[in-house]
């Protein structure tokens, strides 16, 4: 008897919703990676929840899955960052306007 | 209220509250080490609902591979102290109560839902199970998200090259 299925959901929705203000309202481009991060961790603690209330194990699959996805996002958005600011000198997402007209 | 649900709702205040701390922080170094214990936390709760294998990859993959690409990078780029611009309130306001709404609904859905309130039993699945389900289940998914990693390896290679775009011709030794 751990705790009703439904608190690790509201757990879940607070840390993805941490994770939208971190993506949203930060204007570093870091720091909207880490939002992401923070999103796909909140997804990971539902879907293991759900396979423990239906004695599953996709849920515990999946997560393995969200990691590695995880991974591979971020390695390659690191790598993005990395050249924007080789080019433009500055990892604040407002120096990004090339293609505002 | 057992031990276990003890247990559970501190972990999730240490969680929120970290996760809290780090997207407000300016130095994007005390936010990364936040983050870490935020992920440790949620390694725990894995550990909870009875996932030790993937307890120990999240400790292994988020908190340690991840935030230290994080550190990494956070170290290359001499981040200047930028003043972040707050945002005005008439910004502010229509992103705050739709997020009050979402909010409101998770919880309505959470717990009206009958389905909620079933209360979690205890149970384990132990790596060995764990393992043998996913590659007899699994094996394809696994393969393609190996090969989308090979991918990723080199793209991120790519991108990382030193371009030399900004400087001149000539002064850069790489191929």
């Amino acid at each position: 008897m751990i705790v009703p299925y439904g608190h690790v959901l509201m757990l879940a929705g607070m840390l993805f919703a941490l994770g939208v203000v971190c993506t949203v309202a930060r204007r570093n481009l870091v720091m909207i990676l880490l939002g992401v991060e923070i999103m796909l961790n909140a997804a990971g603690i539902a879907f293991v929840a759900a396979a423990l209330r239906w004695q599953r194990l996709e849920g515990q699959a999946f997560v393995l899955f969200i990691m590695a996805i995880a991974a591979a996002e971020v390695s390659v958005g690191l790598a993005l960052i990395i050249r924007a600011y080789r080019r433009t000198g500055s990892v604040d997402e407002d120096t990004y306007d090339l293609l505002k007209w | 209220m057992t031990l276990y649900a003890v247990i559970f709702y501190v972990l999730a205040a240490v969680i929120l509250v970290a996760t809290l701390l780090a997207i407000t922080r300016r130095n994007l170094v005390h936010a990364v080490v936040y983050l870490i214990i935020s992920f440790f936390g949620t390694a725990m709760v894995y550990y909870l609902l009875g996932a030790p294998f993937l307890a120990a990859l999240e400790v292994i993959i988020y908190a340690g591979a991840i935030m230290v690409l994080f550190l990494f990078i956070i170290m290359m780029l001499r981040v200047e102290k930028m003043a972040e611009r707050p945002f005005s309130l008439g910004q502010l306001l229509p992103p705050v109560f739709l997020g009050l709404v979402f909010l409101e609904l998770v919880g309505l859905l959470a717990f009206t839902d009958p389905g909620g309130r079933v209360v979690l039993e205890a149970a384990t699945a132990s790596p060995r199970t764990f393992g043998r389900f996913l590659f007899q289940r699994y094996w394809l998914a696994v393969e393609i998200v190996s090969f989308l990693l090979l991918i990723v390896l080199i793209g991120a290679l790519f991108l990382g090259r030193a371009s030399g775009r900004r400087r001149p011709e000539g002064t850069e030794g790489d191929s």
